[in-house]
């Protein structure tokens, strides 16, 4: 009887944590330990910039690895959340700035970017391959040429500045280590999403879609709707992203969604691998580290170089980036077992 | 069974599942079909027999909207679906195989069945992980176990041998409820076993489910169908038993060389 009670309620939990796994429970444990070890600076410039740009990556991946369209907008619809936010909150450059809270403002700038990428797939969903690639490209290219020469909403070249992380309970998110947070919870949401929707019906079709769209209207699914829904998901994921951004950089301007940014986005997600997602967050912190430490090994011009040839490395030896290469370390190391077993 | 298998059949059933009415498709120049009349009972097992080339296949494209027809209409069960999308016309019980297999090979042998049964029925955009004890899953089980993959169930779709394809192929077909089945060679390159599978398959399908069968086979196509259509350079140009077509001088000069048994 005693044993009884000490032991039903456990269960549960003991079930979650064994479906959440240990490599997750790990990873969280660092996470969350993070602020301890690290400075200001590791703190937000590498972790919370890591994790913002990983939701970026994270929101690509889940059309590129799950539904097979390559978007280069992704960045696009981040900036449709971070001038919203910049419009209808507060911000310093005398323009527009209407004032409204956060929790007002920062629902309003998901759903503008979840719906703004949603009609941007509904137009490219027509399109398969190197075609979805430019129609967004081009979306992106004229994206950030509309935000630089309107001057009316988007406040053109120099953008909005002042535009500050809330104060919520007393807490300041300004401040690096509730920054951090913010940016993990948020980035752990989207993970934890794309993670177990990918096994939900809505998931399963998707991937459906990308093996064999033809069958999947030929066992009754609207294909293009199905693929406008994922769309509106990626833009929300890439929305929250886009709030995060613009409250770490205090600023928006059109330099924040350039072409340069959009093939960021498109590089981080391919060095970490599209198979899982974390696979983004994998690239993320690599890429962020390079940006941030190359200038110091190669001097301020040559750093976009070294990137770009670790870039060629990464998809030359493993086309599904980092995540790839440990699996195949993973193989190799299971067949030596085997091996030294016989 | 008799001559007139269509017309017993329809007065069963009191409607036809398949009208077609001087269909015609062009690509380009070249004519693909043209001026098929037809009319299929509901329940009723036709076979469509032809060269290659003969426009079988895009028949059934026709039918099931993969290409509109350039001319003509088509009415299922009495509603006229000529300018329906294809998932529209799936949603009323239509339902096709592929000659070449038409699969998700990224996902398990469940799952590619399980989507086929999800795919006429609602919740196609749930977030929710589907439960062991779902309508859909629970007759994707039961679909996996009529066409024998139970030992194949979480294998992935690419990793099949090539008659397990066929196999899921055909159960794709099954899910959700079919009212009529246009399977498209479904014995092609299949082991002599693996048809004597298929041929048990089709002949189990309940009595309601009606299907057209395009068959490279005549031992196959005339086991388990009806009555018979032949076609020739996109036209019909014959009707009848398995027997009178089998016996047909003019069909063994044009489909089977004159030197058939």
């Amino acid at each position: 009887m005693n044993a009884d009670v000490t032991q039903n309620p456990a269960t549960p939990a003991r079930n979650l944590l064994a479906r959440i796994g240990t490599g997750h429970l790990v990873l969280a444990a660092l996470l969350l330990a993070y602020p301890l070890v690290s400075s200001d600076f590791f703190l937000t410039q590498i972790g919370g910039y890591s994790l913002i740009f990983g939701m970026l990556a994270l929101s690509l991946s889940l059309l590129a690895g799950y539904g097979g369209m390559v978007s280069l907008a992704q960045i696009s619809f981040a900036g449709v959340a971070g001038y919203t936010v910049a419009i209808f909150g507060e911000n310093n450059s005398n323009i527009l700035g209407f004032g409204w809270p956060w929790w007002l403002v920062m629902p309003l700038a998901l759903f503008f970017a979840a719906t703004s990428s949603a009609l941007i797939g509904w137009v490219s969903v027509r399109t398969e391959g190197i075609y979805t690639i430019m129609i967004t490209l081009a979306v992106a290219t004229a994206a950030f040429y509309f935000v630089r020469q309107n001057y009316t909403l988007f406040n053109g070249f120099p953008g909005y500045t002042g535009l500050r992380a809330p104060i919520v309970f007393g807490v300041n998110f300004r401040d690096p280590v509730p920054f951090y947070y913010m940016c993990l919870v948020a980035a752990t949401l989207s993970y934890a999403a794309v993670l177990y929707a990918a096994r939900s019906t809505f998931g399963l079709t998707l991937q459906a879609i990308r093996d064999n769209p033809r069958r999947m209207r030929a066992i009754g699914f609207d294909v293009t709707a199905h693929k406008v829904v994922a769309w509106f998901y990626a833009g929300l994921i890439a929305g929250l992203a886009g709030v995060l951004l613009v409250w770490f950089n205090g600023r928006i301007s059109p330099g924040t969604i350039n072409v340069a940014a959009a093939i960021n986005v498109l590089i981080i997600a391919v060095i970490g691998g599209l198979k899982h997602p974390i696979g983004p967050f994998v690239g993320a912190v690599m890429v962020v580290l390079m940006q941030t430490f190359a200038i110091d090994i190669v001097g301020a011009e040559r750093f976009n170089t070294l990137i770009g040839v670790f870039f060629l490395a990464i998809v030359f030896f493993s086309p599904d980036g980092i995540l790839g290469l440990w699996g195949q370390l993973r193989q190799r190391l299971a067949q030596e077992d085997l091996r030294s077993r016989q | 069974m008799t001559a007139n298998v269509a017309a017993s059949r329809l007065q069963d059933s009191g409607a036809y599942a398949l009208e077609l009415d001087s269909v015609a498709r062009h690509f380009g120049a070249l004519v693909a079909l043209t001026g098929i009349n037809m009319r299929i009972a509901a329940g009723e097992r036709r076979a469509v027999l032809g060269s290659n080339g003969a426009g079988k296949t895009t028949l059934f494209n026709a039918i099931t909207g993969d290409f509109l027809p350039t001319e003509g209409r088509i009415k299922f069960f009495g509603e006229d679906i000529t300018d329906l999308p294809p998932h529209e016309r799936i949603r009323r019980g239509l339902r096709r195989t592929y000659q070449i297999s038409q699969l998700f090979g990224g996902l398990s042998v469940l799952d590619n069945i399980y989507l086929a049964c999800r795919g006429v029925s609602r919740k196609r955009y749930s977030l929710i992980r589907p439960k062991p004890s779902d309508a859909n899953r629970m007759q994707a089980e039961s679909i996996l176990h009529a066409v024998h993959l139970e030992s194949v169930r979480d294998t992935p779709v690419s990793n099949l041998s090539h008659g397990q394809q066929r196999q899921l192929e055909i159960a794709m077909a099954l899910g959700g409820a079919p009212r009529f089945i246009l399977f498209d060679e479904p014995a092609a390159g299949l082991s002599p076993t693996e048809r004597r599978d298929l041929i048990e398959i089709l002949n189990a399908l309940p009595a309601h489910i009606g299907y057209i069968i395009i068959e490279h086979d005549l031992d196959v196509a005339l086991r388990v169908s009806e009555y018979v259509s032949m076609m020739h350079n996109g036209k019909l140009f014959k009707e009848g038993t398995p027997e009178e077509i089998e016996n047909d001088p003019q069909v063994q000069e044009i489909y089977l060389g004159g030197g058939h048994g």
